[in-house]
């Protein structure tokens, strides 16, 4: 009975084992907290570090004194340092995060409203990326371990090398000239249909991919040679128990770490990605802001994407702790 | 001060950077053009940084020639990629553009690395508490990708070239502090930095004399790979229009006009393309390269294989091998014949074990004892068919329980051995999975071979790790091997092999990375599961008295030939090889006299790649003669169980006044 123990022993036993959960926990909630602050100040600072006077210089130089100083007392600008800090810190974490200074509509409705879409661009990217990347690189590894496939092992590290190296945005130029342009079988902007999803998809997934890809195969040639994979043959384990359920948890561990980059990285490559595909997200909404001096917008999709990227590197740490427990006694 | 420039003689003894010109620095850089990729590298970022000096110089004016008669054209011989908007040539417009492309991206990375050493050395400056605090930042900093650093810069700085090269240096910044740390910490844990700190050199001083240039090498590979991203960062900037405005233009800026006019004119996109491609690339693999020739490590590690080589020089047979005597018995678990182990060398093909005949009853315990390299683990290995596929394995005979391995097996011979041969390994600390748990890892043998279920095999394992006497087994199930101690993980191991009903268990060294207090219990262990259901054990050590303890049968191995086999009883009192007799020599006992020096064998192990002619023991032996030099003894019985291979087999050698056999005496 495994699982059936006395409760006189289960209890204390319990305990222990949890220990090092919680403290982790802890620690890792604190990072985030203290990594969030930091997130909030710097958006704070954001528009009081622009040199001038950032509604003077959004409202243009034409536009009377009057309505200036009535927009800076609007946004809170004349208050004391100090209290916009707080007033700022209030705002977010109430959802208030200011109005837009061109269309005067609250920020956070225009974040709702163009956040859906780059998420989804975000996770399908990032799921193809992986599901491209781990069977690939597994076998890539399989058959360059040891001893083997030197020819198929700088075919493989040349290719990925050069794919992880296009960015991102020139992918999705080549992708919108052979298969809009010359092939006419994909839309190449907007977002009506589903279709429309592909190539913005495919943009973002071939870089962060081809890396991915990359690491697992040196990761899983590494792995292949330990102790614990000749412990599973020596269990007479087949070939395919031995690789997916020994060798890859392990050589994932590692690439994990690498996932978070990636998937920080895709979270900006979004930004390219939809300016060239005219994707209605946050990202074409950020470089229109940005060119038409719209701070208060600028800053809060500044804030979503920070946030994402936290949630996101904290994510994968919890990943890691679950896949390799000896990851929460060595993170410190 | 004085008292300083005294120091400095003293430390610049140890600091590798203050040792003078070290040629070999130089010439591991230039190490960077002897790889064909790592040479156009090279070529490619010359020819970038000439033509950034010279195209603007030529073809300046070219480039902004207006010919309002040719807009938007297609690819002709006077125009190859075309032309823009205002029909000026888009390829000298991409060649012109390389000044500032590169240029820009230079500075960004200027910026970066200056700002990152200025983050990454504050901690050594600053006082403990402002320097944990940098830290803290910057780790904050890095985890936010470059590309979202870099518009945040872009709003702060503002729109244009000027902005965004500040903001592309200043999102690089991190990741370099990063890197500075981790670097100024590696060099300043080192003692020629302690020295100069307890000789009372200000921190500042040593910072620039000890520490930064201990760390050039790795800043400059790196700061080679920044630029490249930085180059597209720059181009990505550029392309949202937030980068280089008209009426100047960088290859990003080309490009988002380009892309406006892909349907026109798509060359005029591709040209600027192909050269940031082109850039990154070269300055990537330059830095990547760099980090190779001088080995340093980089973000994106290159790793390479050792290259296989065909076996060109076939090692000869020996003759065939007299079979062990007990080879014709009813019960065999292990019947081996003329085992031999190769491996591809450098100059053909090593053979670490060299025609290994041995048998093993049912229920019989034999021991493998010979120095590290005489190839007994290599014999286990390739018993147990668990050697990686280089090594080449050839056997006139190799049946393991009634499993004929030189013929290909199926499915049926995967669950006969996966059930009945169990394994135990070395080094219990790594031969389990770290990322599953025990349990599930014993349970495993049952799943696969036993067709048991989730539940079934997981009781069967927590019977199994209360049979190897782990309390607790219930709870125990559920942890990670890394919760277990070194001894319990080995017992664990046992216990794994006990999950089918094991006929034969392979021990390799299962004792050697054991505290001494608990090696006694992993044998016992092996014994009493021995004794309880007749099992036959190979147990492989160096520990000669280890064997002579469990062990009814002991096989002595030397350079890949069994050269002994006799009753582990005689061991003491009947061996008859030197080398045997010099190995129970070498182990002090109770009454070993403690005022001399303990006895060891002179001389080395036999180099596998360079076995001499005849006997490989001769050049340590004391009885050797030019027969022994000449030709190589073959393991002969002598109508006993008894089997030696030695021209002198059981030769008086010079015995001492306390009558133990002698080989010969060194001071240890």
């Amino acid at each position: 009975m495994a699982t059936t123990a006395s409760p006189g022993v289960a209890w204390p036993a319990r305990t222990l084992d949890a220990r090092p959960w919680l403290r982790f926990g802890l620690r890792r909630a604190g990072r985030l907290l203290v990594s969030l602050w930091v997130l909030l100040t710097a958006s704070f600072l954001m528009t009081h570090l622009i040199p001038g006077d950032p509604v003077r210089g959004a409202l243009g130089p034409t536009a009377p004194a009057e309505l200036v100083a009535a927009k800076r007392t609007a946004l809170g600008l004349d208050d004391p340092l100090p209290v916009q800090y707080l007033d700022h810190l209030r705002g977010v974490l109430t959802g208030d995060l200011g109005t837009s200074l061109i269309s005067q509509v609250p920020v956070s409705d225009v974040i709702g409203q163009r956040l859906p879409a780059t998420l989804w661009l975000a996770v399908l990217g990032f799921a193809v990326a992986v599901a491209v990347a781990v069977p690939v690189g597994v076998a890539a590894g399989v058959l360059t371990r040891r001893g083997h496939g030197r020819r198929t092992e700088l075919a493989f590290t040349g290719t990925s090398v050069v794919l992880g190296t296009i960015p991102d945005f020139l992918v999705g130029v080549a992708l919108v000239y052979v298969f809009g342009v010359r092939l006419g079988l994909l839309p190449v902007a907007g977002n009506d249909t589903l279709s429309s999803l592909v190539l913005p998809v495919l943009a973002l997934a071939i870089g962060p991919a081809a890396i991915l890809a990359r690491v697992l195969r040196v990761e899983m040639v590494r792995v292949l040679q330990a102790d614990y994979i000749r412990t599973a043959r020596a269990k007479r384990l087949p070939a395919r128990t031995v690789h997916l359920r020994h060798a890859l948890p392990n050589a994932l561990t590692a690439a994990l770490t690498l996932c978070g980059l990636l998937l920080g990285a895709l979270v900006a490559g979004t930004v390219l990605v939809e300016n060239v595909f005219a994707w209605p997200g946050l990202g074409s909404t950020i470089v229109s802001s940005i060119l038409t001096k719209d701070y208060p917008v600028v800053q809060g999709i500044v804030l979503v994407y920070g946030v994402g990227v936290l949630l996101v590197n904290t994510l994968v740490d919890v990943a890691l702790a679950l896949l390799d427990p000896r990851s929460m006694i060595r993170e410190d | 001060m004085a008292g300083v420039d005294g120091i400095a003689g003293v430390d610049a003894v140890s600091d590798p950077s203050r040792a003078g010109r070290d040629p070999r620095r130089a010439s591991r850089w230039a190490g960077v053009v002897r790889t064909p990729l790592g040479l156009a590298a090279v070529v490619l970022t010359l020819a970038l940084l000439v033509l950034a000096v010279v195209a603007p110089m030529l073809w300046s004016a070219d480039a902004s020639a207006v010919d309002t008669d040719d807009i938007l054209a297609g690819p002709s011989a006077e125009h190859w990629a075309g032309t823009d908007n205002l029909g000026r040539d888009i390829v000298l417009r991409t060649l012109v553009a390389t000044r500032l492309s590169i240029g820009l991206a230079l500075g960004a990375t200027a910026i970066a690395v200056v700002v990152g050493l200025v983050l990454g050395t504050a901690p050594l400056l600053l006082g403990r508490r402002a320097g944990r605090a940098v830290v803290a930042g910057v780790n904050v900093a890095v985890a936010f990708p470059g590309l979202l650093l870099a518009l945040f810069f872009a709003v702060v700085f503002g729109v244009g070239a000027t902005g965004a090269v500040l903001a592309v240096g200043f999102a690089g910044a991190p990741s370099f502090a990063r890197l500075v740390q981790t670097l100024v910490a590696g060099v300043a844990a080192h003692d020629y930095v302690s020295a100069a700190r307890v000789a009372g050199v200000g921190e500042l001083r040593i910072l620039v004399r000890h520490v930064l240039p201990n760390i050039a090498e790795p800043l400059i590979v790196n700061a080679t790979i920044g630029a490249g991203s930085a180059l597209l960062s720059f181009a990505g900037l550029s392309f949202l229009g937030l980068g280089v405005q008209a009426p100047a233009y960088d290859w990003g800026r080309l490009l988002f006009e380009g892309v406006g006019s892909l349907y026109v004119n798509p060359a005029a996109a591709f040209a600027p393309g192909a050269a940031v491609l082109l850039a990154g690339l070269a300055l990537n693999l330059l830095g990547e390269s760099a980090a190779k020739a001088v080995g340093v490590a980089s973000p994106g590690e290159l790793s390479v294989a050792p290259r296989r080589r065909r076996a060109a020089r076939a090692t000869p047979l020996p003759g065939p091998a007299e079979p062990d005597p007990q080879a014709d018995a009813p019960d065999l678990v292990l019947d081996v014949r003329d085992l031999h182990v190769g491996f591809p060398a450098r100059d053909g093909r090593v053979e670490p074990v060299r025609g290994v005949t041995f048998a093993v009853r049912r229920g019989e315990a034999v021991g493998i004892v010979g120095e590290s390299g005489s190839g007994k683990s290599l014999t286990a290995l390739a018993v147990a068919q668990l050697l990686d596929d280089l090594a080449d394995v050839r056997a006139e005979r190799l049946d393991v329980l009634g499993e004929d391995l030189t013929a290909p097996g199926g499915e049926s011979r995967r669950h006969h051995l996966g059930t009945s041969l169990a394994m135990v390994f070395q080094d219990p600390m790594s031969s389990f999975n770290p990322t599953t748990r025990v349990g599930a890892q014993l349970a495993e043998v049952a799943r696969h071979h036993q067709g048991m279920g989730r539940r079934e095999a997981m009781d069967r394992a927590v019977d199994r790790l209360a049979a190897v006497r782990i309390d607790d087994a219930e709870r125990r199930v559920r942890q990670y091997p890394h919760e277990f101690s070194g001894g319990m993980r080995q017992r664990a191991m046992i216990g794994m092999g006990l999950m089918g009903s094991p006929e034969l268990v392979i021990a390799d060294e299962p004792t050697t990375a054991l505290d001494v207090t608990v090696q006694q219990q992993v044998l016992d262990l092996l014994q009493a599961i021995r004794r309880a259901d007749d099992v036959a054990l190979v147990l492989i050590s160096h520990d000669v008295t280890v064997v002579g303890d469990v062990c009814d049968r002991v096989l002595v191995m030397y350079a890949g030939r069994v050269v002994e086999d006799l009753p582990a009883t005689g061991l003491t009192t009947s061996a008859r090889h030197p080398y045997t007799r010099a190995l129970v020599a070498a182990v002090p006992t109770m009454d070993t006299d403690l005022d001399r020096p303990l006895t060891v064998i002179p001389g080395r192990p036999v180099d596998p790649a360079d076995v001499p002619v005849g006997c490989a023991y001769a050049a340590r032996c004391p009885l050797a003669s030019d027969r022994c030099r000449a030709e190589d003894p073959p393991l002969a019985g002598d109508g006993t169980a008894h089997r030696v291979a030695c021209w002198h087999a059981g030769d008086p050698i010079d015995v001492d006044p306390g009558g133990r056999p002698l080989a010969q005496v060194e001071a240890t």
